[in-house]
């Protein structure tokens, strides 16, 4: 097990690694000159030229790609922003926990509010509980995330004038960017749990559990919830990395500044340090996620764990 | 069981002239069993007519402005009222739809042929070639699909294609993903050592008997995932990447009516809940596929 552990944080550090790469390489050749940007339209083109190779990139590809690689991993440097002039490092861990805390929030409600939804989903298959919450699970699924949290603004600060609608702060000016997030995720998250559910009670062991007369409620909590949550690991994983890189949209909706307003900053003013920055943090953090979600997936089902116990070496691929 | 009752009601015929229920056929009614699935079907093959006939339908000219008419509320003359310039809001949705399916099912495609492809290889040959492809897969998911088609539609550019390609690239490993998956569980069966045996090629092998059996679930997850992509364009359109006005998309319509929503609501109102139809419409689609093509469903 550990020497499991320890390989895939090897791999780990090799695709953070490959990200930096990607990422750099994917920047140089992006069109569009950041000098240019940065002084407007009323400079010159000797300043522009001047600032350009003030800012290193007249250099070769491979000469920028060694200092960036330097920088970032041994210096653990990114830079300083060309256009604000503040170091990207600081000012991510300003803005990283308003990301993180709105992500985590959205996380918790959903997991609290859709595994009971799931549930009382699957365990009233073909009747009007199953059949009113799979469709509103649906509906919920559907609507663009964009198009509800626009409308919710539009009902909870522009007409009910209840909440704030942008900015951060106070408790209440998270209430709307979590609210938006929870609608989709609940909705997916019931929809998954009860599918795997409805999966489970099919298994022989929960015929067997019922044959022993045992407690209905006990089969539930013992035999189908350890062996329905499996699948269901996995995807709060990629939902947790999908909800914290899909920040910038919600961060745009309500002028949050946390990470994804600063990415989506930096990639209209060609910010090299600051995209590669957030990319670099969201990576690692959607790494680390998947690495988590791995070993709780490994550690939660016997099945795996004896697996590794046994063959150690063997890489576990993720489920997709 | 089917040639028995085929027999039956053709008592005269050998077994080589009676013909096998079309798969094809087989397979559609299964997923239009479901009401819901049902409904899907109607919504979407309603909506696909709508844009197709576009021209034919829409009351006015979608990119004709009408000064006179700024802003207007739903009323008979514009029943989903006009935008900032005028122009009628339900034939833009009318003519969007050609661009919004498009745009999800070309980009889904793309990403869903490619992954495929890359899956298949990593899983048939397996041992180096697997390896080396899924580290290089390890790498690609690295980076959330979302945040990757943010900066990949950043450095293509905006554009209708451009933006097909930044949403196709995102999708390509979890297609890769998946395949491989199901190859290296099908890998050990009978029929391809028989077909070894019998000296088919690689690809031949490959192409002819492997990915059928294993492609179902990519047909599932290409379907349920157009609608996502279809959003994801919607938020890129927001976001300044995607597609730019005056194109009538739905996510460009969208990301124009967020700029009036603090005066004029019903601007974002009607492109949102297209969007929102459309995409169930897939989805129950979806679902009746699913449940069309797992075999522990199947009679």
């Amino acid at each position: 097990m550990w020497r499991y552990i320890l390989k895939r944080i090897v791999w780990m550090l090799v695709a953070i690694v490959g990200v930096a790469f990607v990422i750099f390489t994917i920047l140089y050749f992006t069109p569009g000159n950041p000098a240019e940007l940065m002084l407007g339209e009323s400079a010159t083109d000797e300043e522009i030229s001047a600032l350009y190779s003030q800012l290193g990139l007249d250099q070769p590809y491979i000469i920028q790609l060694g200092k960036f690689m330097y920088d970032t991993f041994i210096r653990f440097d990114f830079g300083i922003s060309w256009l604000y002039k503040v170091n990207v490092f600081d000012e991510l861990m300003t803005r990283l926990p308003r990301t993180v805390v709105i992500g985590l929030a959205t996380m918790i409600l959903t997991m609290i509010i859709g595994f009971p939804l799931g549930i009382l989903a699957a365990r009233h298959q073909g009747k009007w509980q199953d059949y009113g919450i799979i469709g509103i699970c649906m509906l919920f699924v559907s609507l663009p995330g964009l198009w509800l949290a626009i409308e919710c603004v539009v009902i909870f600060s522009l007409n009910l004038k209840w909440l704030p609608s942008n900015g951060i702060g106070s408790f209440a000016h998270y209430i709307l960017p979590v609210m938006t997030g929870i609608f989709a995720g609940v909705a997916s998250n019931a929809r998954q749990i009860r599918s795997s559910m409805l999966e489970t009670i099919r298994a022989d062991f929960i015929t067997t559990a019922r044959a022993k007369g045992q407690k209905e409620g006990v089969i539930v909590r013992r035999h189908m919830l350890p062996n329905a949550m499996m699948p269901v690991i996995t995807m709060l994983g990629g939902m947790f990395s999908h909800i914290v890189a899909g920040s910038t949209i919600t961060e745009k909706i309500f002028g949050i500044p946390g990470v994804g307003l600063y990415l989506l900053n930096g990639i209209t003013y060609r910010d090299y340090p600051v995209v590669r920055g957030c990319t670099m943090f969201l990576g690692v953090f959607s790494v680390v996620v998947m690495l988590l979600t791995d070993l709780c997936y490994a550690w939660l089902d016997p099945r795996i764990k004896a697996q590794y116990a046994a063959q150690g070496a063997i890489g576990l691929r993720r489920k997709v | 069981m089917v040639t028995v009752s085929m027999k039956k009601k053709n008592p005269g015929k050998t077994m080589n002239t009676i013909k096998r229920p079309n798969r094809f056929w087989d397979t559609f009614r299964r997923i239009f069993k479901t009401p819901s699935a049902k409904l899907g079907g109607i919504l979407l093959a309603i909506i696909v007519m709508v844009s197709i006939f576009a021209p034919l339908i829409a009351p006015y000219d979608p990119f004709a402005m009408d000064y006179s008419a700024m802003h207007a509320p739903s009323s008979l003359k514009h029943l989903c009222g006009t935008d900032d310039l005028g122009r009628d809001i339900l034939s833009r949705l009318i003519y969007g739809g050609r661009y919004s399916l498009t745009l999800g099912i070309l980009a889904d495609l793309i990403g869903q042929i490619v992954g495929i492809a890359i899956g298949s290889i990593a899983g048939y040959f397996g041992g180096r070639t697997d390896n080396i492809i899924m580290r290089i897969l390890d790498i690609w998911q690295a980076l959330p699909s979302m945040l990757l088609t943010i900066i990949l539609s950043a450095v293509l550019g905006a554009g209708f294609f451009n933006t097909i390609i930044a949403l196709s690239i995102g999708g390509i490993p979890r297609g890769a993903r998946m395949t491989r998956g199901q190859i290296l569980a099908e890998r050990g069966k009978e029929y391809l050592e028989a077909a070894q045996s019998i000296n088919c090629s690689s690809t031949t092998i490959m192409f002819t008997h492997l990915l059928p059996n294993v492609i179902s679930p990519s047909i599932v997850s290409a379907t349920m995932q157009v609608g996502g992509t279809i959003t994801m364009a919607a938020g890129l359109s927001y976001l300044g990447l995607g597609i730019q006005p005056p194109t009538p998309e739905w996510g460009a319509m969208l990301s124009e009516g967020t700029q009036l929503m603090r005066s004029y609501p019903h601007v974002i109102f009607w492109p949102g809940l297209t969007i929102g139809i459309c995409v169930l419409a897939i989805n129950l689609i979806g679902d009746g596929l699913r449940d069309a093509l797992d075999p522990k469903l199947r009679n």
